[in-house]
């Protein structure tokens, strides 16, 4: 069953094409990699998919619902971290799950046991009564991913989840992304970092908002004669006429 | 439900930073001590330069009738007019005087005599009052004359006509009890206009808002959560206000304290409304300051707070129509000094209530979740 | 210097950039001087009047007359009887209430003389002083105007001339006072929210580590603010003289040197704002609100400062407005030159010194 279907998703700015009809479809638990150079259209098209953005023409279904006109149902089934850290920062840590646990409608007896739960999962219990703001980078992030998953959503999107984090950090957070995957919990991931994408069970490359190759990264690599995701993707990316900015 | 953890949310924002609940509190009380003492047009201890190039008895007499009338202060006695002027330039006079030759002679020979008065005008109000005012005194001077010279019967002089002024509501022309609620209005004018403004924006700008934007909240919702805590804010400072009046300056509305918060509340939602709205057309939080500091100005000066707005032309008497202040100005005096009752009141009521209504539909409708 | 230069340049591309900011910062000083020019004046006209006529006679109605006549009122009720008077001003729908008791002209011919009764709102002390006074001399023209020429003229005829403004414009007084507030918040708002911002956006360390020295980073941005400042200054002035009839009597040189110093003290304001708020919100607040009411209240721009109690016209000496409002006056309307400003100009400009002085410090001490 699918959780993510598009059809010919467009999003025009002026003459300027960001995303050009993308049809792709994204299946239950899958962890799939969004990947592509800066600028070639990854956060339009993942702002599309989770409401943020209106397209210009084409369609997607997420969780089942329309982006167009069920905007609000496909917001509830979803989770959603940002590219920029964007959680309140003069909150302390479990305010914050108090906050968007309480928007998602997490029943309110229920948000002190499941606080407990994501700060043990994230071994981040003393920093229970921290405020956000103090926080090093690598664990804004790994709260940002608990916030977007604290409502266990059908859904969750993550816009270049491990962007500025050392390596060790970086494994660690696809751990949380592997154990969320084991839920039931579908990944939408976009990232820069090639040996990332050899973590995803599908990876797709996009090069001037349109979708050149997706598959598994093995076949990837096999189409491509390629060692790596890496070289898949220089190869892919080489064909680039836009330039990032 | 959401509702309830948004304004947990919003309260602990403004709680917990460092400076805005300093303000909030601070700002009023500091203001209020302070301002409302400055608003004072009465024109007095007008200072007088002399040019008398007569030196008779009858000019001194008339200097000496000057100086007790109250209103002026010799300032300089002046050779000429081009030195009396030139005081006036330096703003060490503001008035001139100037006595001609033969003035006493004139006056008691063929009865008629001429002075020349010079007021720095700058300032319309001050020097037409001013020269009136000596203008008075010459002529009572020449009364004075007149008698001397040929006395009548008192009640002779035909038709006399005496006004005799009844001052209601402020018989003592206190200027506080005009200033104390105008600055109330300011107060709540700045601050439930100013935070909401930079609220939003201030979201935008640090990128909470996409996160906020990707949930399910409802537009009302939201708006909502950023409406009251302002609006708790504002009947706190409003109630500041009315202690701070109550015992530093005496002033004791006369109507209903419940009439004064309903109409406190109403404008409170219309001015946030207006702030949230303005915060949402924004980009950056400098231009919602700009465009906000643009309309509390205008809000301000333009609606009846220190000029009256009858003295304004028709085009920019009609915007005090749409500009919820002057509503809420006119009621606050009128329950303040007037005992005006909710009766009485009902047309502002109803404006402010069209006030509140637009701002916030507008705001509601400003506020996008999808770009 | 070069790098200076490159450094300034870049700042006014920055700013050139966001056409939205550009647009309100040039656009909003033209609107505001053209609004408040026209339309507030502290002159008290159309005051709104009701006439309780007991009387009913050819002189009641002959007054009520020149009084719907003159400028100053505007005759909006007639009422039947004196318990009407309470709901009228409860309902604020006149200011005034004139009333004629019963045989008003008779007892004006046969005793000499009446009287009419002028009951006023006084809410508003200020006005209500000053269109009792207007009510007065209609009345009294009427009654002048009604007698037989006196027996013997003993008279002293004043000659009343009105300097600078004899038409008593009230843009004379209102125009130099809003440009006084304006320039001084706007600057100073500017400023201080586009540092703060830098810092809180963290590009203000990128700054900071270059090789260029602090000092001369501040400097770089506050020069494209100080041009801006400039061009504004010069459309309100031309928006003044030519708009709103608002002349530029005195000297020019003079205006603009008391000008560029005004400018560089808000900047200079602006700045020490700056060093002082940690974030933006609070730049703005205190440079766009807490300003507020001590600019528009104690410069002299609504109220004469010689009016107010000593110990508010002793805080008002703190107020840069006042100084330029007082300078401006000097020179546009009363048509002075640079002697008559020096002292506005010295003290402007130690007050500049000082907040630079301050704000550096504030500023070395925050880098430490």
């Amino acid at each position: 069953m699918n959780v993510i279907e598009t059809e010919r998703l467009t999003k025009r700015f002026g003459d300027f094409v960001a995303v050009d009809r993308l049809d792709f479809q994204v299946a239950r638990g899958e962890i799939f990699g969004f990947l592509g150079a800066n600028g070639a259209g990854k956060t339009t098209a993942m702002r599309m998919l989770c409401g943020l953005s209106v397209p210009t023409s084409g369609t997607a279904r997420v969780a089942g619902f329309d982006i167009g006109r069920q905007t609000e149902s496909v917001k509830k089934s979803i989770g959603y971290m940002s590219q920029k850290f964007s959680l309140y920062d003069d909150l302390t840590v479990a305010e914050n799950f108090r906050l968007f646990g309480g928007i998602y409608g997490v029943p309110s007896r229920e948000i002190p046991s499941r606080t407990d739960e994501m700060l043990e999962l994230l071994d981040f219990r003393s920093e229970k009564n921290t405020f956000v703001k103090s926080l090093p980078l690598g664990w804004k992030q790994k709260l940002s991913f608990s916030i977007a998953i604290f409502h266990r959503p059908g859904v969750v999107f993550l816009d270049e989840p491990t962007g500025g984090v050392d390596p060790v950090s970086r494994r660690r957070f696809w751990e949380l992304i592997y154990e969320a995957s084991d839920r039931g919990i579908t990944v939408f991931a976009t990232t820069h970092y090639m040996d990332e994408a050899e973590y995803c069970h599908r990876a797709s490359i996009m090069v001037d908002g349109r979708i050149e190759a997706l598959d598994t990264p093995a076949r990837l690599k096999q189409a491509h004669g390629a060692a790596s995701m890496d070289e898949v993707f220089r190869n892919l990316a080489r064909k680039a006429t836009r330039r990032a900015d | 439900m959401i509702l309830r953890y948004l304004l947990e949310k919003e309260f602990k924002q403004i709680f917990r930073n460092r400076f805005l609940p300093r303000i909030i509190f601070a700002f009023p009380c500091v203001a209020l001590l302070v301002f409302p003492l400055a608003a004072n047009f009465e024109v007095r201890d007008i200072r007088l330069c002399l040019v008398d190039h007569d030196r008779s008895h009858a000019s001194s007499r008339l200097v000496r009738k000057i100086a007790a009338s109250g209103y002026f202060k010799l300032s300089r006695q002046a050779p000429d007019h081009r030195s009396a002027l030139s005081s006036v330039e330096s703003d060490e006079s503001d008035m001139v005087l100037q006595i001609p030759p033969g003035f006493g002679r004139d006056l008691v020979g063929t009865g008629t005599s001429r002075v020349t008065i010079s007021a720095n005008s700058v300032d319309g109000v001050k020097g037409g009052i001013g020269s009136a005012y000596l203008s008075g005194v010459v002529a009572g001077f020449a009364d004075e004359i007149r008698q001397e010279i040929h006395p009548e019967p008192a009640g002779a002089g035909p038709g006399r006509i005496e006004t005799v002024p009844r001052l209601r509501f402020n018989p003592h022309l206190r200027y506080e009890s005009m200033m104390v609620p105008a600055l109330m209005v300011m107060l709540l004018t700045m601050i439930c206009g100013f935070l909401p403004a930079l609220n939003i924006v201030s979201e935008k700008e640090k990128g909470t808002i996409e996160q906020i934007n990707v949930t399910p909240v409802g537009k009302s919702t939201f708006i909502l959560s950023k409406l009251l805590p302002y609006w708790l804010i504002g009947l706190l400072v409003m109630s500041i206000g009315l202690v701070i009046a109550r015992l530093v300056y005496g002033l004791v509305p006369l109507g209903s304290l419940g009439t004064i918060y309903l109409f406190a509340c109403l404008y409170i939602l219309a001015i946030s409304g207006f702030g949230l709205a303005i915060s949402n057309h924004s980009n950056t939080m400098q231009q919602a300051m700009f465009v906000m500091f643009f309309f509390v100005m205008v809000f301000n000066l333009m609606s009846g707070l220190f000029t009256p707005v009858s003295s304004m032309p028709e085009w920019a008497q009609a915007t005090t129509r749409i500009n919820p202040l002057s509503y809420f100005i006119e009621a606050m005096r009128c329950v303040y000094l007037k005992g005006s009752g909710f009766r009485d009141l009902q047309p502002q009521f109803l404006a402010l209530c069209a006030c509140a209504l637009v701002m916030n539909g507008w705001a509601v409708l400003s506020y996008r979740k999808t770009t | 210097m070069e790098r200076f230069l490159s450094f300034a340049k870049k700042e006014l591309l920055h700013i050139l950039r966001d056409k939205r900011t550009m647009l309100l910062l040039l656009g909003m000083p033209i609107a505001q001087i053209v609004l408040f020019g026209f339309a507030i004046s502290t002159e008290v006209g159309n005051t709104k009047v009701a006439i309780l006529d007991l009387a009913r006679d050819e002189a009641s109605r002959r007054i009520e007359r020149d009084l719907d006549a003159s400028r100053y009122f505007e005759v909006v009720a007639h009422l039947e009887d004196a318990a009407e008077v309470e709901p009228l001003f409860r309902r604020g729908k006149a200011s005034l209430v004139v009333v004629f008791q019963d045989g008003f002209r008779e007892s004006l011919l046969r005793d000499g003389s009446a009287e009419i009764q002028l009951i006023a709102d006084a809410t508003d002390p200020n006005t209500a002083t000053v269109f009792l006074q207007y009510a007065t001399s209609v009345a009294t023209a009427y009654a002048r105007e009604n007698q037989p020429p006196a027996a013997a003229p003993v008279g002293i005829v004043p000659q009343v001339r009105l300097l600078y403004n004899p038409q008593l414009k009230g843009a004379y007084n209102f125009v130099p006072g809003v440009l006084g507030m304006m320039m001084l918040l706007v600057c100073a708002m500017m400023t201080s929210i586009s540092i703060v911002r830098e810092r809180e956006t963290g590009t203000m360390e990128v700054l900071l580590v270059s090789p260029v020295r602090p000092i001369f980073v501040i400097l770089a941005k506050m020069a494209p603010y100080f041009l801006l400042s400039c061009v504004n200054l010069a459309t309100v002035l031309l928006v003044s003289v030519f708009v709103l009839d608002v002349p530029v009597a005195g000297s020019l040189p003079a205006l603009v040197l008391v000008s560029f110093v005004y400018i560089l003290l808000a900047l200079a304001l602006g700045l020490l704002i700056s060093t002082i708020a940690a974030t933006q919100v609070a730049a703005m607040l205190v440079s766009g609100m807490a300003f507020m009411l001590p600019v528009i209240l104690l410069s002299g721009m609504m109220f004469p400062v010689e009016s107010m109690p000593a110990a508010l016209q002793w805080i008002s000496n703190a107020i840069p407005a006042r100084w330029y409002i007082a300078a401006v006056k000097d020179v546009m309307i009363k048509g002075l030159g640079f002697q008559a400003v020096a002292k506005e100009l010295a003290i402007l400009s130690g007050m500049t010194v000082f907040f630079v002085a301050v704000a550096l410090k504030n500023f070395k001490t925050r880098l430490e």
